[in-house]
């Protein structure tokens, strides 16, 4: 074979899945009054962060309310038991910190 | 992602700059591209409350806007009609590449990043088919579904797809069974993981002589052509039929690990172990052939024989040297495993892996400090999940096991020039038939 002959050869890579839309929550139309979750999800001192995002929001935005919630298990797990309570009782979540 | 999607809470997550363009590629491929992300500064492990404090009222690394308000904001501002649009599309992978000469095909392979970084093998539709030749599946049969990290999503693969990457890792064709075996796994030898993690591979039964493979003098490499060519295919095979182990992207290993070029794969060396080999112990009769994975190979610990004296000692000193989230397999030069028998009466592994259970402790308050314990097996203790639960009530300075028993295995490998031996950081993942891939 000389060296510009051309060949063929296969591709390697595996076949991907195909992506769906899927649409996320309307915004709201301000925090004031709202009550919003600070999600732990217990990773590399996740917690320590979110406390001082609790501290910010009392000095600066002091009429939102907000709950701590570390996730009930590992981060690599669903949650629905923590989704479901934030739907119930809470506004709007903020989630960290993740890699 | 599931609690602004599922349940209609309106979320914004933080995430540190280093993983910028992991987390955009994750939310496209999940159909939510314009999830909201806010980013702060790597490390948040280790920082004090002041320096996190820092972050908080400072601005986002990747866009330069203050943090606080890319928080407010992406829980206020709506979305535009951009972001409304819908984003489903299908994806693809054509069966050939567009033909070229070979130098532009090696080329094109290198740069995008379908290799190792070692030359490999062009795998022509003769040297294919060659490798297809060696099972009784038909190329289009799926094998399996693998991912990058388990945020990622599964991409799909079929019987030719792995023979592909057979070839470009220069397997011989009667390997390839072994090798489907690997890909049916499931179990990705380039996980994302930030650690670095490779992958281990020991193959027992038949099979080890009908491929030459080696169980004895350098096993564990580079001294063998099966052992060293179908690891490779197994790290190759693990990188392209999951969509990739780009670094930055798909690939997140801080520093990297030179295990994972050809994933540590060796034979068990059955002849000359006084044991029961590795795949009988999970099922299999000794005539079968299998392959075994273990996954999260990172640290390595080694010594030469046990010591009439201090034995115990000196592996308690190894076993604690081990981080705890990372359990031993040990692996075993024959000589060793005889010495085992010779000092602790071990007539078979089971009674040695209890030993090693009792004896690889520490107190409770320092368990619970690791990093890696804090992140994946602390949430699970406080849900109640066992054996973590009671471990939780133990008292500060109670000395607890570091290891669950069923995660502890050993393997013999060797060729006994001497009783070394070495314990290996891994998680054994399963073990599969190889005979069911001929």
């Amino acid at each position: 074979m000389a060296r510009d002959d051309k060949i063929t050869v296969l591709n390697p890579m595996g076949y991907p899945p195909k992506v769906t839309h899927k649409p996320l929550a309307p915004r709201l139309e301000t925090l004031d009054g709202k009550t919003v979750y600070l999600v732990d999800c217990r990773f590399d001192d996740a917690e320590v962060f979110l406390k001082q995002v609790q501290a910010w929001f009392a000095e600066h935005m002091p009429s939102v309310r907000t709950i701590l919630k570390p996730i009930s298990n590992v981060y690599t797990k669903d949650d629905p038991v923590t989704w479901s309570e934030i739907k119930a009782n809470g506004d709007a979540a903020i989630i960290g910190v993740g890699h | 992602m599931t609690i602004d999607h599922t349940y209609g809470v309106p979320t914004v997550a933080f995430h540190t700059h280093t993983f910028e363009r992991v987390v955009r590629s994750v939310v496209e491929v999940s159909g939510m591209p314009h999830m909201r992300q806010v980013f702060v500064p790597m490390p948040v492990m280790g920082k004090t409350p002041q320096q996190l404090r820092a972050y908080i009222d400072g601005n986002d690394p990747i866009t330069g806007r203050p943090v606080m308000q890319e928080v407010i904001e992406g829980l206020t501002r709506p979305f535009g009609a951009e972001e409304l649009k819908e984003v489903t599309f299908e994806r693809s992978t054509p069966r050939l590449v567009e033909p070229d000469t070979e130098e532009n095909l090696h080329r094109l392979f290198h740069d995008n990043l379908w290799t190792d970084q070692l030359p490999i093998i062009l795998p022509t539709e003769e040297r294919v088919a060659a490798m297809l030749a060696h099972t009784s599946h038909k190329p289009d049969e799926v094998v399996g579904h693998m991912r990058a990290t388990v945020f990622r999503e599964y991409w799909e693969y079929t019987v030719e797809k792995v023979a592909v990457n057979a070839v470009m890792a220069g397997a011989r064709p009667e390997y390839f069974p072994v090798i489907l075996a690997l890909a049916a796994t499931g179990a990705s030898a380039r996980g994302s993981t930030s650690s670095s993690a490779a992958a281990m591979v020991v193959v027992n039964g038949p099979v080890r002589h009908e491929l030459s493979m080696n169980a004895g003098i350098g096993a564990m490499g580079p001294h063998n052509h099966a052992n060293a060519t179908i690891g490779r295919a197994y790290g190759l095979l693990s990188q392209n039929l999951q969509g990739g182990a780009v670094p930055g992207l798909t690939y997140m290993g801080s520093q990297g690990n030179n295990y994972a070029y050809n994933n540590v794969t060796f034979a068990e060396n059955e002849e000359r172990s006084p044991w029961e080999p590795f795949h009988v112990q999970h099922g299999f009769k000794p005539t079968d052939s299998a392959v075994s994975v273990f996954t999260g190979c990172r640290s390595t610990a080694f010594t030469l024989g046990l010591r009439e004296k201090h034995w115990c000692e000196h592996i308690r000193h190894m076993l604690r040297g081990m981080d705890p989230h990372n359990p031993p397999t040990l692996v075993l030069d024959p000589l060793t495993a005889q010495e085992f028998i010779d000092r602790g009466g071990f007539t078979s592994k089971e009674p040695l892996i209890d030993w090693l259970y009792d004896n690889a402790r520490m107190a409770a308050s320092e368990y619970w400090d690791y990093q890696l314990i804090q992140n994946y097996i602390y949430p699970r203790a406080t849900f109640g999940e066992e054996p973590w639960a009671s471990k939780l009530k133990a008292l500060p300075e109670e000395l607890i096991p570091m290891f669950r028993r069923e995660d502890i295995h050993v393997v013999v490998v060797g060729g006994e020039t001497n009783p070394y031996w070495r314990i290996m950081g891994c998680n054994y993942q399963r073990t599969i038939s190889v005979d069911a891939w001929r």
